[in-house]
């Protein structure tokens, strides 16, 4: 998988190459709207996060640029401005998903893997995990063949794990996924520590190959 | 006391000032100008007289005034030579009057060609000094009601309709509120100093307004800037979490650290969502349900309440509709819950009354009253909540303003209640 990543400030830039090369894409970056240009005149990507506010040109140009010349990226705007206009101008241009700055690294890589999943052709939209089958579609988890039960928010738990097996998942970061933003930790998040533990004990119940481990109270892990 | 009255009575009293310095001086002048002419008209007497008495001696021997104005005595010749001739006010009984009145006399002294000496005396009737001044003060008097009097017609009348334009830029000021999006109108006007006043105050409004948009927009954007270093704290400290794996020390360090940042970066939020809407960046409108949307958002926090065992009883007593920003809507609610669970205390209970023109979300709490004076400013919180903005209930009033919604707070039967009110018209 190719992802390009359009973004003007190197610390963030620096930051999500980091952490994507871990999940083994190959990323590229480009600083401005010049070099992105050329960029995506010359290559194609599976995924572009694009971030609008560039000193030389809105973003949102490079977007038609890009869906004028027919090609098929997907395209995720980051963007400083947590605006409603903004947000619908840009999913209308094309993109696929839209995230406001600041944002968790976990959360953009659910967000980069829900795009290239929906972009699959082979479809299903399915992820599959050792003996566990995660249908995004149904919105159903399958462990050994037999569907199990989840509601709407152990589902988003245990797939926000699932795409980022493996790394420390900071408490909050979970929070925002699954209860939306206006969840911050003047509630003190031990609620969560609750839902875990019935998760938990599903997948055991159920014998899911997987452990979800709590990280000295700061976070939680998927390990596999 | 209108500007009208105030001319009016300083006019008043200078009036008093300068006509009684008018009156004293206009009284002088006049008896000056009396006596001036009485005086050239005894004078002309005189020599009438003098030269009849050169022709006709029998004149000579009159030496009464009896019905004339004049008497003639023989006098010495040494004494003639050393008199000068001089005027003087004296009194005579008046048979018309019946009484003394004053007269004015000449007492001149002449000599006929054969060398006798007379002393002439003429008198005439002289103006009356004090029923000059009786009339005098009269005369002032009326007129001084008479000025007064169209002075303030005038001023009435007259000032009034040139005052107007000021009225009418009164009535504009107080009319504008800095803030809303009217704009100031001077009214139109043919008066320089008006005109000028006008174009001043219209200057200065707009600069007021460039000067208050400039801060609106310094707010949103200072906002904006801090989302990208926010961005990049967080992450980069994510990136070092995931490599301190195995530390417990560090890693607590780390995540206490994201903690704070992603504290400032709800503050920087609300500080937006709050220029947003005074901004009037809101402006999509749809009907939203309350009753359904209140249920909506009560679900996201079904795991919060749980944990914290904290019972949610709903009232409906009617349907709740409304024109209303969707966006806004929601925020509105999730911020009054999410207050209602925070203030709470575990085991607690939350109850949600709808009601044809508002809800009501009444809470347990703190057994006190909140202070009603603070708790919808900014960056006010009770003691025990230092993770929290400050500013929740400051967007909630943002969002009553920017409807013309009433949002309110009672404490009753140790209940705190807060209350959101629609404007009748939606």
């Amino acid at each position: 998988m190719k992802l390009l990543i359009i973004e003007d400030e190197q610390g963030l830039r620096d930051n999500v190459t980091q952490f994507l090369q871990k999940e083994q894409y190959t990323v590229e970056a480009a600083a401005d709207f010049h070099s992105a240009m050329e960029k995506i005149a010359l290559y194609d990507y599976d995924c572009i996060l694009l971030d609008v506010g560039l000193p030389d040109g809105n973003g949102l140009n490079l977007l038609r640029a890009l869906k004028s010349k027919q090609k098929r990226d997907n395209v995720i705007i980051i963007s400083a401005k947590d605006s409603l206009d903004d947000k619908l101008e840009g999913l209308n241009l094309g993109a696929d998903d839209y995230l406001t700055k600041p944002f968790h690294l976990a959360e953009l890589n659910a967000r980069i893997k829900a795009v290239l999943r929906r972009k699959a052709l082979d479809g299903g939209n399915v992820v599959k995990l050792n003996n566990m089958e995660l249908d995004f579609n149904g919105r159903t988890l399958c462990i050994d063949g037999v569907t199990i039960h989840l509601n709407r928010k152990e589902f988003d738990i245990l797939a926000f794990f699932v795409v980022n097996k493996n790394r420390l998942i900071y408490k909050s970061a979970l929070a925002e996924h699954v209860w939306g933003d206006h969840m911050d930790n003047a509630d003190n998040f031990d609620f969560i520590y609750s839902q875990i533990k019935n998760l938990r004990k599903k997948l055991k119940d159920h014998g899911a190959n997987l452990e979800i481990q709590a990280i000295y109270g700061v976070g939680y892990k998927l390990t596999v | 006391m209108k500007l009208l009255n105030h001319t009016l009575l300083y006019l008043s009293a200078s009036l008093v000032f300068i006509l009684s310095i008018w009156a004293v001086v206009f009284y002088f002048s006049m008896m000056e100008e009396v006596y001036d002419s009485i005086d050239d008209g005894l004078e002309n007497y005189k020599m009438l007289i003098i030269k009849k008495a050169s022709r006709d001696s029998l004149l000579l021997t009159k030496s009464r005034f009896d019905e004339s104005n004049y008497a003639i005595r023989p006098i010495d010749r040494e004494f003639a030579l050393r008199a000068t001739e001089q005027f003087k006010d004296t009194s005579m009984y008046m048979e018309y009057e019946e009484d003394y009145e004053i007269m004015r006399m000449l007492t001149t002294y002449f000599s006929t060609p054969q060398a006798q000496y007379y002393e002439l005396k003429i008198i005439t009737s002289m103006v009356e000094g004090d029923d000059l001044v009786a009339d005098l003060l009269h005369a002032l008097l009326w007129l001084y009601v008479a000025v007064i009097a169209s002075a303030f017609i005038i001023n009435n009348w007259v000032l009034r309709k040139i005052w107007r334009p000021f009225y009418q830029l009164q009535h504009e000021l107080r009319g504008f509120k800095l803030g809303e999006d009217k704009t100031f109108n001077p009214p139109q006007t043919k008066v320089t100093e008006f005109e000028d006043m006008n174009n001043t105050v219209a200057e200065l409004l707009k600069a007021n307004i460039a000067v208050f948009q400039q801060q609106k927009q310094f707010i949103e954007n200072a906002s904006h800037e801090l989302q990208t270093p926010l961005a990049i704290a967080i992450n980069k400290l994510e990136l070092l979490l995931e490599q301190t794996q195995g530390k417990e020390a560090q890693v607590q360090l780390l995540a206490n650290a994201i903690q704070y940042l992603e504290r400032m970066t709800r503050l920087n939020k609300s500080l937006l969502l709050l220029s947003k809407i005074e901004n009037r960046q809101f402006s999509k409108e749809e009907t939203v349900d309350f009753n359904e949307r209140l249920r909506r958002q009560a679900d996201d926090f079904e795991e919060l309440l749980h944990y914290r065992n904290i019972q949610l009883d709903w009232i409906d007593n009617a349907k709740l509709q409304g024109r209303f920003n969707a966006d806004l809507a929601d925020v509105l609610i999730t911020n009054l819950l999410k207050n209602a669970i925070v203030h709470n205390y575990d085991g607690g209970w939350i109850t949600v009354t709808v009601g044809k023109d508002e809800f009501e979300i009444a809470n347990t709490g703190r057994p006190q009253p909140l202070d009603t004076d603070k708790m919808f400013t900014r960056f006010y919180r009770s003691a025990d909540q230092s993770s929290s903005t400050g500013l929740g209930l400051a967007v909630v009033k943002a969002i009553a303003q920017h409807y013309q919604a009433e949002v309110g707070y009672r404490y009753v039967d140790g209940l705190h209640r807060l209350y959101f009110r629609l404007p009748h018209l939606m």
